[in-house]
């Protein structure tokens, strides 16, 4: 065999070098491009009234999302409220329970599909699940659609921090006596805490910037929310409906509450790494 | 050792408390029902959508699939410009992707130092964190405007000659909705691809140095073969997040119901149909007919995911064994 010429090869290699660093480097560009531009755009939307006042019409001044804001909050808890203790519970079943049970493979395989579903599967199914049947969009249906994406999310994390979890500490509690619902509760879960809360964390982030399960659940409002049983005023919403729309002051806002929606996010999302630190690998 | 009397005390100390068992029970009937909500709801999922798809699916039949006509006035339905866009854009996005998320986890594993990976790394993976809609926000008043300026004309004048690069430089189309879910689906093929590349035993590749190849031959020639499994689980993964992606190419897409050979003519995509449309679909034909637009794209991703699911576990069962 002949060897190839290694000046040949080594061109190559550097060439391949060259490509990988640019498309590193592009890769961070866009990073930075997107969020210069979002808090360059969103600032300039930002005042006390963007908090505080509710959404003018069109060309009329001194308008703000304070009900979207508060909307988004309010769905954003209820739907930690709701999918944290499922999860948790559903974690808890496949990592301690039944690791090899037939039943704990379907839940841990349909786990994994939902969270790959687009998150607008979600919205038609609670769509054809609440707003169907309750006879209007409302928020109850927002946060449920907003559960469902954040559940499969806790309750997959739960179980692959539980099962970090060396067995030798469940055994040690449960042979002082202690229930298996004990040993669980109280040693197995201090021991995956920040896994754990680094889980949920990432689920909120992850809810937080969702848009497509809200159009036909939540739909959006220009009113404060008094009731949950009513379309409820929401960020993202308001957001696209803003943004689609030709007039400037509307655009404006989109792009403050653009802003408000990536810092919180990113600010989530490096919480839950801080949390978690190093553990991961 | 124990005195006697406590030994005897041990004997007759009362088999486990029934209490005590009873909240045993109780506590795991609970998980379980957490556990068991996930399938409920996937099969709830299906019900819907087989259910509501069910009326548009009788009245057009397969056709319904191929035909392009989307008219809500004459109430005349066809999937086929929606499923057409969303597989053009998620092509345009596979083909950008996949390359470019290969060679950034080559990056990061073999040619920047640990530190300047882990900072490269992480910024990566906040791409993964932007939310769907901001990349919309960005892609309509930022990067739509930036490709009809410098990138469409550029490729207009270069490539002009074949059909797909024909027509005005909008911005707005399949093109910039395809790069755009590139770079968001860049993130989640990368952080796989980088974990494959890290976990292939050293010992192969420093066989592979030793006989005097390169970074690149090594990487080419050793890691991706040995981690294809892993790689081409990456790719499934990827590809489910470009065919579901929602609000980034609704902002960019045009949001039209026609098929076009160029890439830079607007369309539509599956997702972006059914937000734009859906709140406002008020006809029965109308809504069933979005419902069954929703069935096939579940369809799409389920397969998709399940692929991948099987692979990448297959890829780290037989390496948990080798390791």
């Amino acid at each position: 065999m002949i060897p190839r010429p290694y000046t040949g090869r080594r061109i190559t290699n550097l060439l391949v070098n060259v490509i990988s660093v640019t498309a590193a480097v592009m890769g961070i560009l866009i990073l930075i491009w997107i969020t210069y531009m979002v808090i360059y755009r969103g600032l300039a939307a930002i005042n006390l009234d963007f908090f505080t006042k509710l959404p003018t019409p069109p060309m009329m001044p001194g308008g703000g999302l304070a009900n979207a804001i508060l909307g988004t909050l309010v769905m954003t808890v209820l739907a930690t409220l709701i999918a944290v203790p499922i999860g948790l519970l559903g974690g808890i079943c496949l990592g301690e329970f039944g690791q090899q049970s037939r039943v704990a493979e379907v839940c841990r395989f349909a786990a994994n599909v939902l969270i790959g579903m687009p998150s607008i599967i979600i919205g038609i199914f609670v769509y054809g699940l609440l707003v169907i049947t309750m006879g209007n969009f409302s928020g109850w249906a927002g946060a449920v659609a907003l559960a469902i994406i954040m559940l499969p999310v806790v309750a997959r994390t739960t179980e692959d921090m539980l099962r970090m979890v060396p067995d030798p500490l469940r055994e040690s509690a449960l042979a002082m006596g202690a229930p298996r619902w004990k040993v669980t509760l109280s040693i197995v879960f201090r021991a995956a805490k920040s896994g754990i809360i680094t889980g949920v964390l990432l689920g909120v982030a992850r809810v937080s910037g969702e848009t497509a399960p809200l159009l036909f659940t939540a739909l959006n409002s220009p009113y404060m929310i008094s009731s949950l049983s009513q379309p409820t005023p929401n960020l993202t919403v308001t957001i696209f409906n803003y943004a689609m729309s030709p007039y400037e002051d509307w655009q404006q806002l989109a792009w403050g509450a653009s802003l408000l929606i990536t810092v919180s996010v990113l600010a989530l999302t490096l919480l839950a790494r801080f949390t978690f630190g190093e553990q991961k690998r | 050792m124990l005195p006697p009397e406590t030994a005897s005390a041990a004997v007759n100390y009362p088999a486990p408390r029934p209490r005590h068992l009873q909240a045993d029970a109780i506590f795991k009937g609970l998980t379980v029902i957490g556990a068991i909500i996930v399938p409920v709801i996937m099969a709830g999922i299906v019900w819907e959508l087989l259910a509501g798809s069910l009326p548009a699916l009788q009245k057009f039949g397969v056709r319904f699939f191929f035909t392009e006509a989307w008219n809500p006035v004459t109430q005349n339905f066809g999937a086929a410009s929606s499923i057409y866009g969303t597989i053009v854009s998620t092509a345009i996005a596979m083909m950008l992707a996949v390359p470019m998320s290969l060679v950034i986890a080559l990056f990061l594993v073999e040619l920047a130092p640990p530190w300047l990976s882990k900072v490269v790394g992480t910024m990566i993976e906040l791409l993964a964190a932007i939310p769907s809609i901001i990349y919309g926000m960005w892609g309509l008043f930022i990067f739509a405007p930036f490709m009809s300026k410098y990138v469409q004309p550029f490729l207009g004048d270069t490539l002009g000659f074949l059909p797909l690069f024909q027509g005005p430089p909008l911005g707005i189309g399949m093109l910039t909705a395809g790069i755009i879910l590139a770079f968001m689906i860049l993130p989640f093929i990368t952080a796989i691809c980088r974990d494959v590349f890290a976990l292939v035993p050293p010992v192969m590749k420093e066989s592979g140095y030793g006989i005097g190849a390169t970074t690149w031959e090594v990487t080419y020639k050793v890691t991706i073969p040995y981690g294809a499994v892993g790689v081409l689980g990456a790719v499934f993964l990827g590809l489910g997040r470009a065919l579901g992606e929602t609000m980034a190419v609704t902002f960019v897409i045009g949001n039209t119901h026609r098929i076009s050979a160029s890439f830079f003519a607007p369309g539509n995509s599956i997702a972006s149909c059914l937000a734009n449309e859906f709140a406002e679909a008020t006809e029965p034909t109308y809504v069933s007919s979005l419902i069954a637009l929703g069935l096939v794209l579940f369809v799409f991703t389920f397969v998709v995911q399940v692929v991948s699911q099987m692979l990448l576990r297959r890829m780290y069962r037989s390496w948990s064994l080798k390791i």
